[in-house]
């Protein structure tokens, strides 16, 4: 039997994730090369979560296509690999006459896009299914298998289900030079580690640029797009029911009101452009426009509730039509380009995935699906889910399981140290991983016994340990006199 | 799952906690205390400064000090203490009421108990409640989580900070960098006024030459990995911006009462404090669920603190065998008062009251007033948002009507 063929996807992201966990139920070799500390440290941890309904773009679009068939995949997706995910629907409403005839259009486009369960809603039907919706609403509509995704949550579970396959993830790993020769592309890394591939991917979010021209693929451009968001108390007097969406601007679906898979509730994004593509500063200027926006859809949206704030950053390609690259590349050898992932990339990722492979086969890559796979992985779950009883039957197996680290989010050491143990070792990893630290307190209790937890587990002293990799230290290298 | 009983359930092992647990066993009733912590003490533990007992114990003790006796207490008054043990939920179950606690040694128990006494203390208000806009980085710390990190991890959160807001533990954090080695390059603080106390002003930052800039509020936090600077603005000027060079930002800027227990069994929530609403005898309004300490509302002091403590213990013990007071009279925060706590006032006995100032007010008349009538009346060089008043009262006549605290002075 020949040797497996051998794909390197750059980049850990939606993208790379959902390309790696497909490309793992066939027989291929699979590395993913992340440049940052953890999976889904880039574009995909800082977003708005939402699955798209399929009534923003025509599915005669490339996005499009791809939005509608991400979609529908998502659903046996999170059955499969139980991420946090709520197909909780979608509403756009319109609060003018002029807005209206505007979602009116979206809600045509999604009858011709079939999306299905598409509905036109009057004013009555919205504040029954809306009761928080602001007074003077004209009519909306629902798109019901639109939803919200924690993205990190569905990086991880991807990446994991993928490595169970025989998947590998270097991370830490940035991609310095490749040279190809004798048909494999040889990929070395800053650290000096180096990878050998037969086809590369290059799904590098917004250093995809950078990569292209270190493989001596396609020369193009890509700057950052902003989008601060905000998440609020649980405890907030009206959480949506679904995701509300206003009319949307020329760059981006506008500001959202969202209820995250997490069960807290968050407003955003901005969309501004920058230069920089490490700036993920917020500012009190867009905060304030963010929240008089939400505030004309869901009047009890309050700035009083904001319990944390973030600014993610989408991947635009410069003068490109349309939004996503994704193409054999034109000039470099065994490249697939997979660039400009921005809104709906999220949404459309396993559809993406499954047009890259269909790429890669037609750049030559034998893949036939593997006869046999890793089970799909059952449930765990968390602890804040279990009645009194299954805690303590829990505690049977490891008295871990009923001490409480994270008291907001209800996290036990058990999850903590199981976040560790799959490779979760930065105090934003644990966080993304477990909810550990993302409540209200924003980890003021608990940041003391999970850097404990991490450096037990992993040999390091607390002051090697990082927020989120690199230089990001939680606390300075000496030691006080105790 | 283990079940336990008892009288009286604290929870909480704090200041407020641990005394009212003393007060309720002294009284003779089987109580229990959970606390999710493997020592008693709660937030104590890690005040390794003194300044503590003055009152209390009438000798001036450290925190963990402080604890230490409160625990000793405890222990000889034999209160079960359940370290440990997180508190999940609170049931009302016919006259009494139910609690699963979880527990890393014990695994989940349910503990049926008479009388609940929340005495859950309070969190740090963090970056986010302020909504100070900039980066994320690492080096971003409440002053509550840098001491613990020092005082009891033995690690430095940095080299050089910049301390937001000027309250108690942020003041204490200073002094404590300080001797630590790190440098505190400013403490900003957005009112015109200090919200610490005037001695931790004087002992934290004074003696240390520590500059605080009143009046000035915090514009933006940068940095990519860790903190490298912040931008500060004066209030009259916002057009004016200072960048200070520094690696570690904390931030004392109020705490809130904890009462997430207190929300999910129904009990009400007072709009000001963010504690729960009580009667004179500490009862919210779930009959046999009392709160006491900084659950209830923010003191100044651990002691009053546990002097708040040992009432509602011993109220607890009085519900518990079916003493009824006659009705309350009702009590309110009139003029340049935020709130009282209690609520209410039980007639014909001494009832204590406490408060906090709006503002600054100097040669300032403090009084209770019932219709027409003034009921007590103290005089005060000044009054500060940052020192709660207390004043005991004892009023007769429940038909004269609503009691109201005012205080009134000049302007700072």
């Amino acid at each position: 039997m020949a040797e497996m063929q051998h794909v390197a996807i750059v980049g850990g992201g939606a993208t790379g994730a959902a390309l790696a966990y497909f490309l793992s139920l066939r027989e291929v070799k699979v590395t993913i090369l992340e440049a940052k500390t953890d999976v889904g440290f880039g574009v995909s941890k800082a977003n708005s979560g939402i699955v798209h309904g399929g009534f923003h773009l025509p599915v005669s679009t490339l996005e499009g296509k791809l939005e509608l068939q991400g979609n529908q995949a998502f659903k046996k997706l999170a059955q499969e690999l139980h991420f946090p995910y709520n197909r909780c629907g979608i509403i756009m409403a319109a609060f003018s006459q002029e807005e209206l005839a505007i979602v009116e259009g979206f809600y045509r486009r999604g009858v011709e896009n079939r999306v299905p369960g598409m509905e036109w809603c009057s004013p009555e039907r919205l504040r029954e299914l809306e009761p928080g919706l602001a007074d003077g609403v004209l009519g909306g509509l629902l798109a019901p298998d639109g939803g919200v995704v924690e993205p990190y949550g569905y990086v991880f579970s991807l990446c994991s289900q993928a490595r169970r396959n025989g998947a590998e993830i270097l991370t830490d790993f940035r991609v310095e030079k490749a040279r190809f020769a004798d048909g494999k592309w040889h990929i070395s890394a800053s650290d000096g580690r180096s990878c050998t591939a037969d086809y590369v991917v290059n799904a590098a979010g917004l250093y995809a640029d950078k990569v292209s021209a270190v493989f001596g693929g396609e020369s193009f451009s890509i700057l950052p797009r902003k989008g601060d968001e905000y998440l609020l108390d649980k405890t907030v007097p009206y959480r949506p029911g679904h995701v509300i969406f206003p009319v949307p601007t020329e760059h981006s679906k506008g500001v959202l009101v969202i209820p995250t898979a997490g069960g807290t509730t968050m407003v955003g994004p901005t969309a501004r452009m920058t230069e920089d593509k490490e700036d993920t500063s917020t500012t009190a200027q867009d905060r304030e426009e963010i929240f008089k926006i939400a505030q004309k859809m869901i009047p009890a949206v309050s700035q009083r509730d904001i319990i944390a704030s973030f600014c993610g950053l989408r991947p635009v390609l410069q003068n490109w039509t349309g939004k996503f690259m994704l193409q054999i590349s034109a000039k470099a050898p065994a490249l697939i380009q997979a660039a400009g992932i921005q809104s709906p990339g999220l949404t459309a990722s396993p559809a993406i995935a499954e047009y890259l492979i269909g790429l890669l086969e037609k750049a030559g890559l034998n893949a036939p699906c593997k006869k046999e796979v890793a089970p799909l992985p059952e449930y765990a779950k968390p602890l804040r889910e279990m009645t009194p009883e299954e805690a303590d039957l829990k505690f049977q197996e490891d008295p871990a399981w009923t001490k409480i680290v994270c008291r907001c989010e209800m996290v036990s050491e058990a999850e903590i140290v199981r976040a560790v143990r799959m490779g979760h070792t930065t105090l934003d990893g644990v966080k993304f991983f477990t909810r550990a630290g993302m409540g209200r307190c924003q980890a003021g209790f608990c940041t003391a016994r999970i850097l404990q937890i991490i450096a037990r587990e992993t040999g390091k002293t607390v002051q090697e340990i990082t927020k989120r990799g690199g230089a990001s230290r939680i606390t300075a290298e000496n030691e006080v006199a105790k | 799952m283990k079940e336990l009983f008892c009288d009286i359930a604290v929870i909480g092992a704090g200041a407020a906690g641990l005394s009212a647990a003393h007060a309720a066993a002294s009284c003779g009733a089987s109580t229990a205390v959970i606390d999710r912590e493997e020592a008693p003490g709660g937030v104590l533990l890690q005040c390794i400064h003194n300044g503590f007992g003055l009152h209390y114990f009438r000798e001036e003790l450290t925190g963990p000090e402080y604890a230490e006796r409160m625990a000793l207490q405890v222990r000889k008054a034999q209160v079960k203490m359940l370290s440990g043990h997180t508190a999940i939920s609170i049931t009302p179950c016919g006259e009494e009421h139910e609690l699963i606690l979880y527990s890393g040694k014990t695994g989940v128990t349910r503990l049926h108990a008479g009388a609940v006494i929340l005495a859950t203390g309070c969190r740090e208000r963090t970056r986010a409640n302020i909504a100070v806009p900039g980066d994320r980085p690492a080096g971003v710390f409440t002053a509550g989580l840098a001491q613990k990190l020092v005082n009891m991890e033995g690690v430095a959160p940095g080299k050089r900070a910049v301390i937001v807001g000027s309250g108690d533990i942020g003041l204490i954090m200073a002094r404590r960098l300080t001797w630590s080695g790190i440098e505190v390059a400013r403490v900003v603080e957005i009112q015109p006024y200090p919200s610490g106390l005037a001695r931790n002003i004087a002992q934290c930052l004074d003696d240390f030459g520590i500059r605080l800039d009143l009046a000035t509020r915090i514009t933006g936090i940068y940095g990519r990995d860790r903190v490298e600077s912040v931008t500060l603005s004066p209030l009259s000027d916002p057009g004016k911006t200072e960048k200070i060079h520094c690696d570690t930002v904390l931030f004392s800027v109020g705490l809130i009462p904890e009462n997430e227990l207190a929300r999910k069994c129904g009990v009400r929530l007072h709009p000001v404090t963010g504690g729960a609403v009580t009667d004179s005898a500490h009862m919210t309004s779930v009959p046999g669920i009392f709160a006491c300490g900084n659950a209830l509302h923010v003191h100044d002091l651990a002691d009053y603190a546990s002097a708040e403590g040992a009432l509602c213990g011993k109220s607890a013990v009085d519900f518990l065998r079916g003493e009824r007071a006659p009705a309350d009279i009702p009590v309110e925060a009139g003029l340049n008062l935020r709130y009282t706590a209690p609520c209410g006032c039980r007639p014909g006995v001494p009832n204590r009251f406490y408060m906090r100032p709006a503002k600054v007010l100097n040669n300032a008349v403090f009084r209770a007033v019932q219709g027409n009538t003034v009921l007590k009346t103290q005089r005060l060089q000044a009054a500060r948002p940052a020192e709660m008043l207390t004043m005991e009262i004892t009023v007769n006549d429940p038909a004269a009507g609503v009691i109201r605290f005012e205080l009134e002075g000049e302007e700072a």
